[in-house]
Order: C-alpha cells, then sequence, then structure tokens
C-alpha cells in the first residue's frame, strides 16, 4: 500500500480543504504508523464536521523536509486506533472520541479527557444518555493492586494557589509505580468557541488559551489569519513579534528556574528568579503595556511598533538581567545540595520521549532536537536562527539546564533583533480569509510547539479552529518520569515540566 | 530566691521561645534580599490564632482533639528539666535526659497519631515519615546526650541535664574537644531533624507531597494549631539550650550572666539555622535516614572517644 503523503504544506501555509487527500480510515491509520516510524511526529489529529458525519485530519511535522504532511479520511461511527502501535495519539484518539462520539477501535485507554458532551448531538462514545451528568473526574481509574498498595488522591484543589488538576499516585511506601493524570476542570469550550470566527472575540481567546503563553499562541494564530487572508506580516512586525515570543520565554524560563529551587526549599534562586521573572515580565510590557504581551501580536503585524529611545533601553535592561540571571542560574549548578535533587529525578528515557512524543523543554532534555524554530522555521525565523539547546540525560537536571541555556540564547536573541531592528511599518492589511481551506502554523512557545490549524466553510468563516498546547503531548511525560519515583519528588517533577492546565483543557 | 532562680529558665524560655521563630524568619529574609516580617510576628500570630474557634472534621474522634493539648503538654514538661547557662533546670533527677528524649517522643507520637486520625493519606504519609524521622533521630539524641554526660562526668557531674549541662565549661573542651565538637555536630542534626527544618523538612513549602511536619498538622486550626506552633517554638529552645551548654560554655560566677550569654547564644542557634535555610537545598526524602545516622555515628564515635 503506497504511504500516500502526497500532500503537504510548509509552516504558516494554506490550501484548497480540497487537495488534502481523503482516504479510508485503514489508510490513514497505516500511513501515520509508517510515516511516525520514518522519525516524523503527530503534531496535531483531529475530527471536523463534513456531509457525512466527523472527518478525520491527521498532521504529521516531517522534520527531514520541513514540511507538514496532511491526511483526511471519514470516520463514520468508529475507525481503527492508532495508539496500540503509537503511543502519540493516545490523548489525540480519546480527544476525538470525547468531542464527536466516535469509537477509535482498539483504544487502551478510552476515556474521556475534558468530561464534555459529544459536539454532535445524540452522539457518545460511551454511551452515556442524553440526561446523565458528566462530572470532571469522575470515571475509572488505573489501579495497582497488592497489600502494601496504597493510592494517594491529590486534587483538584490545591494547598497552593494554582490551577485545578486531579492527580492519582499508585503507591508503594513512598515508590510511586504509576500516575495518572485526569484533567478537565479548566474547560471554558474555546474551541467551539473559536469556530463560526474570526471575529471580535477570537483574538481575546487566542491571548487567553493558555495565559502564561499569550504571545506564543497569538502568533501562531496571526499566522493562520495572515495565510488564510493571503497576506503576510510586514518584516519589522515579524521581528517585533519574535522580540515579545523570546521574551516570554525569557520570563517563563526564569520564573521555573526559580519555581525549581524553591520547591526544593534552596532560598537564593528562588528570591533572585522570582524578582528575574518580574523584570522580563516587564520588558514585554515596556513592548506593548502589558506583562504577558496582550494586544501586542495582530493578524497582520504587531499592535505596537518598538522607537529607537526604548529600544536601547530595554537592550540595556535585558543584558542587566542576564547577568543577574547568571549569577541566580550558577548557584544551581555550582551547589551540590542542589544536584543531588536534580540529577537522576525524573529521568524520560529518549525512546519513551520519542514514543510518547514530547515536544519543547521536556523533548530537548532527552537529546532530540526537537525545535520549531529550527525545523519549521516561521517569520523572523527564516532568517534569523536560534541555536537548539540540547542535554542528553532527561532527568529534572537536563530539563532545568535546557531551560538555562535557551535564556542564554533567547537573551543574544533578542537583543541582537533589537540592534537590526527592519525598517518599514508594523501592521499591513488582512484580506478576507480564503474559502475552503486548511491553513496551519507551528509556533515554538516556551513550553514546547504550539500548533494552529484553521479550515474554513464556503464563506471563509472557521468551520472548525483546533489548537494543540504543548502541554497536550506533554502530560503523558510527566507521568512516565513518575515511574519509579519518591512520592515527595513528584512536586519538582512536576514543575519541571511546568504544564499548563487551561492550555490542555481549552 | 532559690524557687526564683529554679523557675527562671522555664518562665525566659515560656516567652522568649517564639522569639527564634522570629529570628529565622529574618535571617532568611535578609539572604533573599528582603525586609522580612517584624521579630515579633509569630507572637501576633499565636495570639490571632487563639482568638480564633476551631473547626473539627466529623470524621476525627478524641485523639486528633487530644494533640496538640499533649503535644504541648509533653513538650513543656520537658522544658522543666532544661538548664540554662548554670541557671539549674526546675526540676532533675539522675536520668533525666531519658525523660525528657521519652516526652519529646511523646509529643511527635500525638501528632502522628492526630495526622492519622484524620484519615488524609497526605497526612498518613507526613506520620509514617516522621515516625521515621523519629526513630532515628532519638537513638542520636541520646547518645550524644550520653556522650556529653560522660565528658562532663570526669568533670564532676551527675547523670541529670542540670548536672551535665552546667558542669561543661571551657575545661572541657581542653580535655574532651574532638568529643564535644563531634556531640555538637550530632545534635545539630538532630536538632534540624527535629525541629522540621532544611534540609530534613521545608517549613515554608506548599507542596503537601515533601512536607513532614506541616502536612501533619493541615487539619488543625485556630488554638490547637496555636498550640501547635508554641510547642515547635519551645521545642526549639529545649533543643537549643542543650547545644548552646556544650558550644557557649561561659562559666562566670553569676548564674544570671551565664544566662544571658546563653540566652544570645540562642539566637545565634536561631541565626545559624535561618543560614542553612539560606543556603543549601533539602535533602531528598530518601536520604534523611542517612543524615540521621551519620549524626548517631558521630555520638557513638564520640562516646567511645570518652570512655576509651
Amino acid at each position: 500500500m503506497a504511504t500516500r503523503l502526497t500532500f503537504t504544506l510548509r509552516n504558516g501555509e494554506a490550501a484548497p480543504l480540497g487537495e488534502v487527500p481523503l482516504v479510508a480510515p485503514g489508510e490513514l491509520r497505516e500511513a501515520v504508523l509508517r510515516s511516525v516510524e520514518a522519525g516524523s511526529r503527530l503534531s496535531a489529529f483531529f475530527g471536523a464536521p463534513a456531509a457525512k458525519g466527523v472527518r478525520l485530519h491527521a498532521v504529521l511535522a516531517q522534520p527531514e523536509d520541513g514540511a507538514f504532511a496532511i491526511l483526511a479520511a471519514d470516520a463514520g461511527e468508529s475507525f481503527p486506533s492508532l495508539t496500540p502501535a503509537c503511543p502519540e495519539a493516545h490523548l489525540f484518539e480519546r480527544e476525538i472520541a470525547e468531542q464527536w462520539g466516535v469509537r477509535p477501535e482498539g483504544h487502551p485507554w478510552l476515556k474521556p479527557v475534558r468530561f464534555h458532551r459529544s459536539y454532535r448531538s445524540g452522539t457518545d462514545a460511551w454511551g452515556r444518555a442524553p440526561g446523565e451528568p458528566i462530572e470532571p473526574g469522575v470515571t475509572e481509574f488505573f489501579r495497582v493492586e497488592g497489600p502494601e498498595v496504597h493510592e494517594v488522591a491529590v486534587g483538584p484543589v490545591h494547598a497552593g494557589v494554582i490551577e485545578p488538576g486531579h492527580f492519582r499516585f499508585q503507591c508503594e511506601g513512598e515508590t510511586v509505580h504509576h500516575l495518572e493524570v485526569s484533567l478537565g476542570y479548566q474547560h471554558r469550550g474555546v474551541e467551539r468557541a473559536l469556530a463560526g470566527g474570526p471575529d471580535k472575540r477570537t483574538l481575546h481567546y487566542v491571548e487567553t488559551l493558555a495565559g502564561d503563553t499569550t504571545v506564543g499562541h497569538a502568533t501562531a494564530h496571526a499566522e493562520v489569519v495572515e495565510a488564510l487572508g493571503g497576506s503576510a506580516a510586514p518584516a519589522r512586525a515579524q521581528a517585533v513579534r519574535a522580540v515579545a515570543l523570546e521574551l516570554e520565554r525569557l520570563a517563563n524560563h526564569a520564573g521555573d528556574l526559580g519555581a525549581l529551587a524553591g520547591d526544593i526549599g534552596f532560598q537564593p534562586t528562588a528570591a533572585f528568579c522570582g524578582r528575574l521573572r518580574g523584570d522580563f515580565l516587564n520588558l514585554t510590557a515596556l513592548l506593548c503595556g502589558s506583562r504577558f504581551g496582550r494586544g501586542l501580536v495582530r493578524p497582520g503585524g504587531a499592535g505596537f511598533d518598538l522607537d529607537e529611545e526604548r529600544a536601547a533601553r530595554g537592550s540595556e535592561r535585558i543584558q542587566a538581567a542576564l547577568r543577574d540571571m547568571a549569577g541566580a542560574a550558577g548557584l544551581l549548578w555550582s551547589t551540590s545540595s542542589v544536584l543531588a535533587r536534580f540529577e537522576n529525578t525524573g529521568r524520560v528515557t529518549r525512546e519513551d520521549c520519542v514514543r510518547l512524543g514530547l515536544v519543547g523543554v521536556a523533548a530537548r532534555a532527552c537529546g532530540l532536537e526537537r525545535d520549531a524554530r529550527a525545523e519549521f522555521p516561521s517569520g523572523i525565523y527564516r532568517v534569523a536562527q536560534v541555536p537548539v539547546s540540547t542535554w542528553r540525560t532527561g532527568d529534572v537536571f537536563a530539563r532545568a539546564y535546557v531551560r538555562w541555556l535557551e535564556v542564554q540564547r533567547s537573551a543574544a536573541f533578542v537583543v541582537e533583533q533589537i540592534r537590526a531592528l527592519p525598517g518599514g511599518l508594523v501592521r499591513s492589511g488582512v484580506g478576507s480569509l480564503a474559502p475552503d481551506s486548511i491553513a496551519l502554523s507551528l509556533v515554538e512557545g516556551w513550553r514546547g510547539e504550539i500548533c494552529h490549524v484553521a479550515l474554513t466553510d464556503s464563506r471563509g468563516r472557521f468551520a472548525r479552529y483546533k489548537v494543540v498546547d504543548p502541554s497536550f503531548h506533554n502530560w503523558q511525560g510527566l507521568a512516565a518520569a513518575m515511574r519509579g519515583q519518591q512520592i515527595s519528588d513528584f512536586p519538582l517533577c512536576n514543575k519541571s515540566f511546568n504544564l499548563s492546565y487551561c492550555g490542555q483543557d481549552l | 530566691m532559690e524557687i526564683l532562680e529554679r523557675l527562671a529558665h522555664t518562665v525566659l524560655a515560656a516567652l522568649l521561645a517564639p522569639l527564634l521563630l522570629g529570628v529565622i524568619a529574618r535571617t532568611k529574609a535578609a539572604f533573599a534580599g528582603r525586609r522580612g516580617p517584624p521579630l515579633v510576628q509569630p507572637y501576633r500570630d499565636l495570639r490571632r490564632l487563639l482568638g480564633k474557634g476551631a473547626v473539627y472534621s466529623t470524621t476525627t474522634s478524641w485523639v486528633f482533639r487530644a494533640g496538640p493539648t499533649v503535644g504541648l503538654a509533653a513538650i513543656v514538661t520537658a522544658l522543666l528539666f532544661v538548664p540554662l547557662g548554670t541557671l539549674p533546670a526546675a526540676f532533675a533527677f539522675p536520668g533525666d535526659l531519658v525523660a525528657v528524649a521519652g516526652l519529646l517522643g511523646l509529643a511527635r507520637l500525638f501528632s502522628g497519631r492526630a495526622a492519622l486520625d484524620t484519615g488524609s493519606s497526605f497526612e498518613g504519609m507526613g506520620a509514617s515519615r516522621e515516625a521515621q524521622i523519629g526513630a532515628l533521630a532519638e537513638p542520636a539524641l541520646l547518645l550524644a546526650l550520653a556522650a556529653a554526660a560522660s565528658a562532663a562526668a570526669r568533670g564532676g557531674g551527675d547523670w541529670s541535664l542540670s548536672g551535665i549541662l552546667p558542669a561543661l565549661s571551657g575545661a572541657s573542651w581542653i580535655a574532651h574537644g574532638p568529643t564535644l565538637a563531634m556531640v555538637t555536630f550530632a545534635l545539630l542534626g538532630v536538632f534540624l531533624a527535629e525541629n522540621a527544618r532544611v534540609p530534613v523538612d521545608d517549613p515554608a513549602t506548599h507542596l503537601e507531597l515533601t512536607m513532614v511536619h506541616e502536612v501533619m498538622v493541615l487539619d488543625h486550626g485556630g488554638p490547637d494549631l496555636a498550640f501547635i506552633l508554641y510547642g515547635a517554638a519551645l521545642k526549639l529552645w529545649v533543643l537549643g539550650s542543650v547545644i548552646v551548654a556544650i558550644t557557649v560554655p561561659v562559666r562566670t560566677g553569676s548564674a544570671w550572666v551565664n544566662a544571658a550569654v546563653a540566652a544570645g547564644g540562642m539566637v545565634l542557634v536561631a541565626v545559624f539555622v535561618g543560614i542553612v535555610e539560606s543556603s543549601m537545598a533539602r535533602l531528598r526524602l530518601i536520604r534523611v535516614p542517612q543524615f540521621l545516622v551519620g549524626a548517631a555515628v558521630l555520638a557513638v564515635v564520640a562516646l567511645a572517644l570518652v570512655l576509651r
């Protein structure tokens, strides 16, 4: 059977929907499995409404040629599951079952993801009655049996002020044999609300898909809209967006390094990085007036320009912050009590990382060179490269150290971009969106790759807007990292991934 | 006058112990570049908590309610046997050091039982960890005290804390320097473990899965929590005054001057805790037993040296 991966898109491109090859579900399965085996990864796998039921779309990121292969198949009432042979499809298939009421046959752990009703009224993958209440977290959990085994349930309400999520540990003494993560408490129905757009609310939805990744998600959205509108943002706007994206990375990485230190009771770095995170956030505020970059990225360009005076001030402040950061982070790598906690804790093997399809910092900490900025560059990254930072060990140390490497490289990139900002306008018009088309964008946010795919209807409105936050790929990685670990090390492992609850729950 | 002297340390400790928590907090704040809470903040917290009502889960029994009261009572009783400088303890009898260790164990037993009584998996884990830490800290404490007693006995003390600790002086350091140094390190390890400080526990954490002492008291509130906090401050004082008696053996003619110097030494101990918490990370929980066994081994070597 031919693989039929004939149709590809580049990052930030659009094409008529009719060009996407439509195959049988079994063929789609074979093609995806073969492609994943050959080194691609599943960036998105989702259902969309079609004339007859549900049409599945698989988006495969192919690093070897920097393109995305897209395949479609009509699902019917069920389709053969990919998960047994391709674990990275696991959560995607559960999501498809929940959203569209179609069953992936042979799925080993078919449970709801976000605990809502099917988008297609009258269908339910689990055969629940229409009036039956659906409560988040009310479901079967994997259980380990044994005389010494005990179960620890954490959340959804936590002792700290963090997002709600439920974690079910199967422990033997202090050792964790299995962790199951059950989310859905933050489900707002954003994907459904985005359908029918773009309208005045669209940008606000996008900027708050995951509040700490405002610039990342807004950039992905802007690139999708620009692709469908047949225009491109001016070079100056692309540079400003990239500066904001890297500032977001700097702020979050600084915050994470501080929080990692805080979780092991190492006060100096925790105190320093808390302040430095604020310094980086304030740099974003210098750019656009909002510490989280709200209102900065707009389809067709950027909402704010960077004048020379502020550029000079920003460049100075970022270099001062980086100097302080070198001191604060340096303490982590030179203090043996810190290294004793970081090293060999929460290790994910390279094989598991590939099989689970981890992305972002978590994948680079396993030695994989997965970075959309280098593999699938869009915007200014096509001409200005950021070196990919990796580490081999796959433990908490690696995830911390990759962050520090990225802080240095992002800071250098920002300073360079500010110095050589292209001239011209920062905003251009975007035409009406092409009807019956598909467009996609992959942006390397601070947590990992953010994938937005838009399908338009005959009037050029979004028929389906699919968002894949990096957290959606990586929660399974956290569960894998906890195998055989001490339960007291969970907060540290969790922080080393620092995944988004609302980005996953949408 | 004798009555006054005998009650002086108990009254002093009862009044000043919460100040140690304030000193630790200020030291940590200084290292983090913050101003920190006022030194009297622990007193304010205690007053605030005592003014509150208490809420009890319907699944708990009298054990849960008895925990804080028995814990505080046991620690106050232990305090009655501890001298400060050459100021004698309120009570003393030969072998009272074993009673002190036992009373600290009693306090731990009841806080652990109260935690188990809630039926919460977190508190159960906390109680299990605390029991493990206590089981290893107690022998280290007894061995270290035995070594100190032997060192002091050669200078003519008897086998009560009031006999041992005031008998230690500069001369004891000349005679038994290595022994007393090892005893000090062993006691510091026990001190940090018993008081749930870094590197054994982290009193500042909000992460319920990593806590030891903090997670055991999650369900207590109001006056019960005030009892627990006050008990923790007194425990800091009780064990701290043993360390100070060994490390700051200033023995002038006046018991009051000696006591004042020892109280100053207590502040230094609190500063030391603050410095430790500002300069190192917590141990991985699985390494805590090794830390405490290390303290016990030091105490054994000290004892062997002095009995040689």
